[in-house]
Formats: structure tokens, sequence, C-alpha cells
């Protein structure tokens, strides 16, 4: 569960500053799955690595799970990413040269589990994505679709509170991105995960329940999307 | 996380760029390789040269004219000898020590040109007495050596050192020929075994008497106030222990021969043969770590060549450093995994060189150059080396790729 409280983040570009963020206020709670929508420049990108403990805010108040991120330091951070946290990024970001399963057991090496309990866990979150044939194939052995699955494999593998996509679909196909966000909704449906989608792409956003969408920093609006798209819905242009 | 994960990451970074790495580590190995293998050759010719001065016998002492002053002060303008060992201290010592020593010979030597037929060449020429043989533990190699009846008779022969055989003679036996010394006609009455090539040239000398050297050779150069004068004077103490006690009643009775006051320093040196081991091996030493200084720099070179590698693969792997961070790596985990990285090029630099040194050193004794000596010490330094060289050139990289922020890391293209 996320409270955030009047977020800013103001970055220093050179003499000027540049506020990426101007106080945003929102509430997700578990369970939820929730698109964050901007075009480029919204701040969308800056409250995702908020939300994510990659960076702190420059104010307000941050609490995940109870936990007052705002003022953690970098290894506080790092922990909570590693046990809280589970990314999937536009580019995969899959380690070449590295198996699906050792790619899905990073985090937990992090983490400290032991090898056994380690490679257990990755392959059931490869299973879960289905990819439980494909354990010893290396990214350039895969297709786009399947290495963002090793990739949410990956997210999935500590069991994160928040599974927090970025652009999950901009690398890959019509096709094999409708697969993909089938899958984000049946991990939410089936399985209860809270997914955050941060995007521009509306029909990506409106597989969603709830759509906030930023605008110069601010949330411009927050509703329920009523009538989410249904998996495996083609990409129709509106 | 644990070494051995560190060291499967550094592995396969490493092996993902073959060529690099290799060229990377090749400053280090040649470094390590050059360190280990001069370390081995220094420690070998240290080895045989002590080996050959206690052969030419513990019990030696070597008495020279030790004052010497400069011509031109300050000016760097050469020697001049002001200080001289006679005849008369040898005979002055020979009947003062004969219970003591064993053997007393002195010693004649000065630079002429030898002569036979067409062949000509300089060398040194020495007057010396019978019991120069068993001194110095000279082997004929063929004929016989200058003897005591030479001496009393001024004979006019000659004994070859090897070097001086083989040059002038070849495959010639030269025992029974004529040679010109100086024009002064010897007869060759035998030759030297080899005494090996290390320390100087010890084949490249033409033995006389010191009688027929000093009546029909030396002349006037061989005196110095109307008194013959000698190049040193060599005593065969009787046993070792009885060395020091020898050396302070030379060191008396040349004071008082020389007319030196108790508070003037010495005008000769007595030169033990363990004075002369220390001297040479802290000259060896010397040489030794000069030496492996240089090939250190290399060594410091490599080491910034593998520090300009891994600040190149900090940038390229930008992104991955991203991604750990974003799954849950902190700082000091990447710091540790980057660190290992270069630690690992570096001792893979560093065993490599020390196999590659270590078969240089064994090159040279197989191949009979130089005998060398591979010990425990060099090989461990070397390696000690190489890990510190690692770690040093290693933490600056490893702190760069540690401290990226994960969110620009991420978006770095």
């Amino acid at each position: 569960m996320i409270q955030a409280q009047d977020l800013t983040k103001v970055y220093q570009m050179g003499d000027s500053e540049v506020h990426a963020l101007n106080g945003a206020s929102f509430t997700i709670d578990e369970g939820e799955m929730v698109a964050i929508m901007g075009p480029s420049g919204s701040g969308k990108s800056t409250l995702m690595s908020i939300i994510g403990c990659l960076d702190v805010p420059t104010s307000g108040k941050y609490e995940l799970d109870g936990l007052a991120v705002e003022n953690m330091g970098e290894s506080q951070l790092a922990e909570i990413r590693g046990r809280k946290i589970g990314f999937v990024f536009q580019q995969f970001n899959l380690l070449a040269r590295t198996s699906a399963l050792e790619n899905v057991m990073l985090p937990l090496t992090y983490a400290g589990f032991s090898g056994k309990e380690r490679e257990e866990r990755a392959r059931k979150a490869l299973e879960r994505v289905g990819l439980g044939d494909r354990t010893h194939h290396a990214p350039n052995e895969l297709s786009g679709g399947q290495q963002q699955r090793v990739a949410i494999a990956r997210a999935l593998v500590n069991e994160p509170s928040i599974l927090l996509a970025d652009e999950p679909t901009g690398a890959l196909d019509s096709k094999t991105g409708v697969e993909i966000m089938e899958l984000f909704q049946s991990l939410h449906k089936d399985g209860g995960q809270t997914v955050i989608l941060v995007t521009h792409d509306t029909f990506v956003a409106r597989h969603a329940n709830r759509i906030i969408r930023l605008s110069d920093g601010k949330i411009v609006s927050d509703e329920i999307n009523q009538n989410p798209i249904k998996a495996g819905t083609p990409r129709t242009e509106e | 996380m644990l070494f051995s994960e560190n060291l499967k990451i550094a592995l396969r970074a490493l092996r993902a760029n073959k060529m690099r790495s290799m060229l990377t580590i090749l400053g280090i190995v040649i470094g390590v390789a050059t360190v280990v293998a001069l370390l081995s050759i220094g420690e070998g010719a240290t080895a045989s040269i002590t080996d050959q001065i206690q052969s030419g016998g513990s019990n030696l002492l070597t008495i020279s004219p030790g004052r010497q002053e400069a011509r031109f002060p300050g000016a760097g303008g050469g020697y001049r000898q002001t200080s001289y060992l006679y005849y008369s201290d040898y005979q002055l010592l020979k009947s003062a020590l004969a219970e003591s020593v064993s053997e007393i010979v002195p010693v004649y030597q000065s630079a002429y040109t030898v002569k036979f037929g067409d062949e000509s060449l300089n060398t040194n020429v020495t007057g010396v007495l019978e019991a120069h043989k068993e001194i110095r533990s000279f082997e004929m190699s063929d004929g016989r050596f200058i003897n005591d009846g030479d001496n009393k008779s001024q004979a006019l022969v000659a004994v070859l050192g090897n070097t001086v055989a083989q040059d002038m003679f070849g495959s010639l036996s030269p025992i029974g020929k004529t040679i010109a010394i100086n024009g002064v006609r010897f007869e060759v009455i035998g030759v030297l075994e080899s005494k090996g090539a290390s320390l100087g040239s010890p084949d490249d000398v033409v033995f006389i008497p010191i009688e027929t050297g000093y009546n029909k050779l030396f002349g006037e150069t061989a005196t110095y106030n109307g008194k013959k004068t000698v190049n040193s004077i060599l005593v065969s103490v009787m046993d070792t222990e009885g060395m020091d006690t020898v050396s302070a009643q030379i060191e008396f009775m040349l004071r008082r021969s020389h007319e030196l006051k108790t508070s003037d320093a010495l005008d000769f040196n007595i030169m033990s043969q363990a004075d002369t081991l220390e001297t040479l091996n802290s000259v060896t030493q010397t040489l030794t770590i000069f030496l492996g200084a240089i090939a250190g720099i290399s060594l410091l070179v490599g080491g910034i060549g593998i520090m300009n590698i891994m600040l190149v693969s900090v940038t390229e792997r930008t992104k991955e450093i991203g991604l750990r961070k974003a799954v849950g790596a902190t700082k000091n985990q990447i710091l540790t995994q980057f660190l290992i990285e270069t630690v690992t090029l570096s001792l893979l630099g560093g065993i490599i060189g020390i196999l590659l040194g270590v078969g240089i050193a064994y090159f040279f004794t197989v191949t009979g150059l130089i005998s060398s000596v591979i010990t425990a010490d060099s090989i461990l330094m070397a390696f000690f080396f190489a890990l510190a060289i690692g770690m040093f050139f290693g933490i600056y990289p490893a702190l760069r790729a540690a401290s990226l922020h994960p969110m620009v890391a991420l978006r770095y293209e």
C-alpha cells in the first residue's frame, strides 16, 4: 500500500531548477492495478522512480507498506527495492550471456537467499510467466516477448508488494504487447498482485482499473476505469 | 552475497571481452614475469659467485695497497697510486708468520702485449711463485706450472690461462712454443684449466716466474724509491679461526714497516674471502633490487592499463549497474563486484606472469647462460604485488560504479 503526500522533486540543471513534481498526493491500495499516464515531461518518470524507491522526493511524504521512505539512505533504499518492488522496464534490461534462470535469480542473490532456494523460486517465477521450458536460454536466444516475460519473472521472484512497469510494451510489436498486458492482468486478477503501469500509451493504460493522469508535475485526474480492456483484446485505434 | 558469485560474475564479464581482457593483463604479465625472472637470475648469480669465491678457499687473505688520492681533487681527474706494497713486505711477513700461515706469496701484475707469430693480444702478465698454484687451486690442462727452480734461475718460461691459449693457439698445443711478451721471448711450459667466466676473466692471463719478471720484463715500473713493489700478497692461513689474529698481526707489522703512526689511516687493505663475498653480494643485491624496481614500473603501467579498461567497462555497463541497483544491489555490493573483477584480472595476469617468469628463469638455466634459482619468496612477492595492484587500481573504477545513481544509470544510453 502506497501513501504519497505533496511529493515534489526539484532537479538542478545548471543554473536553473526544474520542478519535475509539484505536489502530487495519492494512495494506492494493495491489489490495485493502476496506470500512471502523462506525456513526456509530465513528471511520470520522476514519480515512478520515487514510487520504486530509486530516488527520494525533495519534499513531501512517501510511505510504502507503512515505511517512511523519504528519509531513507542509499543502502536502505536498495534493501526496500530488493524486497518490495519488482521492476519491469521497456528495454527488459536482462543481463546478456546469462541464462533466463540466472537473470531471474538476480534479486534473490542480492537479498541473500541460498543457492537452492534461489533456483527453486526462480523456476516457479518462470513457470508463472509461461517460460518453464526456457530456463537455460540466454536473452539473445529468446524473442522480445519472451525476454519481457523473463523480466516479469525477475520482478515477481521476490514476491514484491508492487509490480512497477515502465512502458512494458514499448519495445514490443502490438500482438506481443497485448500478450504481455494479458499477463499483467492475470497476475493482478488471479494473484492479487498490485500492478502500477507507467505509460503514455492510452491503450496500455486502459487495461488498468484506475488511471492517474499527470501533467507538469501535478495530478490532473485520478479516475476509476469502469470498463477496463479485457485481457487479450487486440489494439484498436480510437 | 558470496565471493564465489562475485567471482563468477567477474569471470563472465572478462570472458565476454576475451581479447580486451588478454591485452589488459599483458602489462601485468610482462611486469610479473620480469620481476620473477630477474629475481631468480639475480639469486642464481649470487649463488654462483658465492660458490666460486668459496672454492677459492675461505682461509685466504689478500693484502693490497690501499690508499689512493685524487690527482686533481674534485675535478674527476683520475687517481694516482700513492701507497705501495713492497717485495720486502712480503719477505718480512713470510719470516714473521711462518708459524701461522701455510702459504704466503707475492703477486706482481701488469698488462702487456703478447705475440705469437702474427697473433697478438693484450693481457695481464702476472709474476708468481710456485705456491700460487696451490693457493688459487689452479688445475693444469697441459704441461706444468711455474716452480721454484724457474724463479731461482730466472727462467724465461710462461704458463697460459685458458683463454689466452685458445685465442693465440686455437687447436695447436702451445707447449714448447715461444711467445714474445713486450718483445722478451718466453717458452710456454703449461696451460691452465679454465676457471669458468663470471667474475672478471680469470682465464685471460699469463703467468711467469716473478723473479724473471722483476729482472727481465717489468723493469723500472715495478720499483718505487728503488724498492721492488708487488700488487698484492696472498696469505693462506692454516685454519679459518686464526684469520682475525693473522689479519691483526699483518696489520701491526705492515704499519711498523710503512712507518705509520697510530693515528694514520692504513695504506693497505686486508681482505678475506668473506669480505669479498660480502662486497660482491651487496653489489649483486643492489643490482637485483634496481632491476626489480624497473620491472616494478612496468607493473605500475600495467595497473594503470587495468584501471583504464575498468573505467571503460563501468561506462559500458552503466545500464547493468542501474539494473543491479534496481533489483536490490547496495553500493557495497556493486563496489565489491567491480573490485573483484579488477583483482581477478590482475591476479590472472600475475599467475600467467609467474609461470612465464619461471619459464624464462628455467630457460636460462637449461641453456646454461646463467643458473637461476627460483625462490618461493620472489613468487609470493610477485603474486601479492599483482594483488595489490589490482586492489589499488580497482578501487577508483569500482567506486565510480558504486556511486552511480540508479535512476540515471537505468536511463543511460
